[in-house]
């Protein structure tokens, strides 16, 4: 290069993985199609692990960049922007579940078997739904959000030991967070196989399903998040001053945490 | 960077696979948009062609079951559904905003701020790609077996429910994945703007500092990021209702179709928004360099700008008037829509107010900004009329509302991408176009537009309803008018076509720095042409792009 760079940005070397995590985005999706119409399930599948295996190099080449000292303290404050950007589309995400559900739980629509003029808005049911039985928020459900608050605990204790340069507070920390996270999809799973309704043919399912099952994908990412810091912690990659990766998976979990406060109290306990 | 034009003789460009297909380089991702976009921009116009051909006169002469202009004639209806829902998706999530954001977003916001690249310039490229496979399920989506045993998606680019939802086929279901591959790309495109915006910009370069260019792709890049993921979810309720028989539109199980109309019209409004802020930023460089004087009231672009985007987010039912909304969430509607025509008058009398007393030069950039203020201003009065929820009864759906959008979009949006490419071009190839071709396609485009267009005021006051193969013969006059017009605009898309090719091949090399003079004042004038591969490797210093300073 005949010139040097004078500043603290970060310029990136020419990357492959880009170009194969979009292609394998394309095989994964093309293929999903071909599943849904009872082709094989193989192309989908295929395309689901290129993009895993994306996922795996891409972000081992971050942190290899961050214990080589890219990330300068301008490079760390995009970062964040970056993070705090991406957990704001994620709770415009949401607001589409959120909206479906209280659209139909505030204006139910009434049963068409029983109606006989249509109006735009027919909203003279009830919901729950006739012949819906709900979950009983005060049992598991409640369970779950102790079991996610107390994770969310754990993690900020780790958060606090980090900046202490406390390295076994972080490690004690970010572990009891992530098994409280397992836990927390096994309980979420085990609730799911003794639900009383369906995900299709009805909208009480449909909504409980996709509000709570996009929430719990996110536990899952959140949980995998968490458990790659417990290993870079484990390698003593965080320092008091620089810890970008494990912030991030830290504002994550508190964002998942504060969707399922909404999820609880919105779906659980005042539209059963 | 007095040594720019010799910086480009450094460079030591990677090879071709790895400069086009791993890129982490603003530039040219920016060049890729814009080839990629323009490429889906032509599949997309053609539709348009064979739709006005079809319409050309009544009855259906060309769009037959027995093949193309068949003697004895059975109309395919679906065929013409497949043209216009592949007409629409492509113009709205793969050739404009790739164009406006992906391409000249990309290219010049940071060179503006003075970054030396994107904050994020791997995700970048993931951008790109992802917007290029969902590109290719869009046009899939066109060609495999879709409704009624045909070839193809015919739902419209909006996919209500509960057409999209029953139509069969694989069709349907690649144009949702392709809008999620788009949707995603936005979203990461729009964190990494964002990103770039908040924390590289120069030194000294405060937030109402910078280029209104750069800030029509922060306001952009903020609406996506706050519609695009609700869209996400929308489409992705069609899906499981297709795929999985959940009941989200579909009545027989509680669901309601008119959800799906306003979650899709909660992104859809802002995303009109979307694709013309960005022309908004050019428009007004464009008219401040060939007006010679700086931007007339800064400050109050940029609130505009801020203030649209705001608005945007809580006027999406205006869309939808006639699915039977109480008369006060209608009046509601109504009075904030009107609302947004302040700030938006505020950005045309300020472009107004700039070239007044100005030296004005009609170079070919001048004219597209001349074309773009007239057909946004008629577009922009027929969005106040039809604001009316009173008046939408009698326009909703018709070729009122044709008009009205292609006014805004088609020739407001694209004659603010052909203002970008003319202003640009140079600056990119390193070549200048001829000015007499650039003036040609301007006052071809400008003409044929209009007369595609204006008459269908007229049909739509006359009742024709829109996406029809067919009409009576009481409309056969303007439709006659308007497939004249659209051919002469796609004629003019064709000269422009060897325009590029004419001037990448054999235009006049242009070696000046700020070849429009010096009133085009932002720090890509400061480069060579086309700039060096690596910019601002040195940080720009304040008297570089603050010519007020002194």
């Amino acid at each position: 290069m005949a010139h040097e760079k004078n500043h603290d940005y970060h310029i990136i070397a020419p990357s492959i993985w880009p170009f194969l995590g979009a292609m394998s985005a394309f095989v994964m999706l093309f293929g999903a199609v071909l599943w849904f119409h009872d082709y094989t399930p193989l192309i989908a599948v295929v395309g689901l692990l290129g993009v895993l295996y994306v996922m795996y190099g891409w972000w081992s080449e971050v942190v290899a960049e961050s214990q080589a000292g890219d990330h300068t303290p301008v490079v760390s404050i995009g970062l964040r922007y970056g993070v705090i950007m991406f957990i704001a589309s994620e709770v415009a995400f949401f607001s589409a579940w959120f909206w479906s559900f209280f659209k139909h739980a505030i204006y139910p629509m009434a049963d068409v078997a029983t109606k006989t003029t249509a109006t735009a808005y027919g909203a003279d049911g009830v919901w729950p739904p006739v012949g819906i039985e709900t979950f009983d928020p005060w049992h598991l459900p409640l369970i779950n959000t102790l079991i996610l608050l107390c994770s969310g605990c754990a993690a900020t204790w780790a958060h606090h030991a980090v900046q202490e340069g406390d390295r076994d507070g972080l490690k004690w920390g970010l572990l009891i967070a992530v098994l409280l996270g397992v836990l927390f999809t096994v309980t979420q799973a085990y609730e799911y196989s003794h639900a009383a309704f369906g995900f299709a043919g009805n909208i009480y399912g449909a909504n409980f399903y996709m509000a709570t099952g996009f929430h719990g994908f996110h536990v899952i990412v959140g949980t995998i998040f968490l458990a790659v810091c417990y290993i870079r912690a484990l390698k003593g990659h965080f320092t008091p001053e620089k810890h970008i990766g494990f912030e991030a998976a830290v504002w994550y979990w508190h964002f998942v945490d504060v969707v399922w406060l909404f999820l609880f109290m919105a779906v659980y306990i005042w539209g059963a | 960077m007095a040594d720019a034009a010799a910086h480009g003789a450094h460079d030591h460009r990677p090879g071709f696979f790895t400069r086009w297909f791993m890129s982490t380089n603003h530039k040219d991702i920016g060049i890729l948009y814009i080839f990629t976009a323009a490429a889906l921009g032509i599949i997309s116009v053609a539709f348009t062609m064979f739709m006005r051909l079809e319409l050309m006169d009544p009855g259906v002469q060309y769009m037959c079951m027995e093949g193309f202009a068949a003697a004895e004639c059975t109309p395919n209806g679906h065929l013409w559904n497949v043209m216009i829902t592949g007409h629409g998706v492509l113009m709205m999530f793969f050739v404009v905003i790739p164009l406006l954001f992906g391409g000249f977003g990309n290219y010049f916001m940071p060179l503006m701020i003075g970054a030396p690249d994107m904050a994020f310039p791997r995700m970048n490229n993931l951008s790109f790609w992802m917007f290029f496979a969902g590109a290719t399920l869009a046009v899939l989506s066109v060609v495999m077996p879709g409704g009624n045993g045909q070839l193809g998606a015919g739902v419209g680019w909006v996919l209500y429910a509960p057409l999209s939802t029953n139509e069969q086929g694989f069709a349907m279901d690649l144009a949702i994945f392709a809008v999620h591959l788009s949707g995603a790309s936005s979203i990461l495109g729009a964190i990494n703007m964002i990103t770039t915006f908040l924390n590289m910009r120069a030194p000294g370069m405060t937030l109402f500092k910078v280029p209104l260019f750069a800030w029509s792709i922060m306001v952009t890049a903020m609406l996506i990021l706050f519609a695009l993921p609700v869209l996400a979810g929308a489409i992705t309720m069609l899906l499981t209702d297709r795929n999985f028989g959940t009941t989200f539109f579909d009545p027989a199980g509680g669901g309601d179709p008119v959800l799906y109309q306003h979650i899709l019209w909660f992104f859809g409004h802002p995303e009109v928004y979307i694709i013309i802020v960005p022309a908004f930023g050019i428009i007004s460089h464009v008219i401040s360099t060939f007006a010679k004087k700086p931007i007339f009231g800064y400050l109050g672009m940029v609130w505009a700008m801020i203030g649209i985007g705001v608005l945007g987010f809580v006027v999406w039912a205006h869309h939808m008037y006639t699915v039977g909304m109480s008369a006060n969430a209608q009046a509601y509607f109504m009075l904030a829509t009107m609302v947004i025509a302040v700030p938006t008058g505020i950005k045309v009398f300020s472009w107004i107010a700039t070239m007044w007393g100005g030296s004005i030069e009609f170079k070919t950039p001048m004219l597209w900004a001349f074309g773009f203020l007239f057909l946004f201003t008629v577009g922009g009065v027929t969005g106040i009329i039809l604001s009316q929820a009173a008046v939408d009864r009698a326009y909703h759906d018709t070729y009122y509302v044709v008009a009205h959008f292609h006014y805004v979009m088609s020739l407001g949006a694209v004659f603010g991408i052909f203002a970008g490419i003319y202003y640009w071009f140079g600056k990119m190839s390193g070549r200048q176009y001829p000015e007499w071709a650039g003036k040609l396609h301007f006052w071809m485009m400008f003409i044929g537009a209009n007369i595609t267009f204006f008459p269908q005021h007229f049909l739509g006051r006359q009742g024709m309803p829109r996406r029809y193969i067919d009409y009576p013969e009481q409309f056969a006059l303007w439709n006659y008018v308007s497939s004249w017009g659209a051919f002469l605009s796609g004629a003019s898309l064709l000269f422009f076509l060897w325009i590029v090719w004419y001037t990448l091949t054999r235009g006049e090399k242009v070696t000046e720095p700020a070849y429009w003079g010096p009133h085009a004042e932002t720090l890509e004038w400061t480069l060579s042409n086309p700039p060096p591969e690596h910019t601002f490797e040195t940080l720009p210093t304040r008297d570089m792009w603050d010519k007020q300073h002194h």
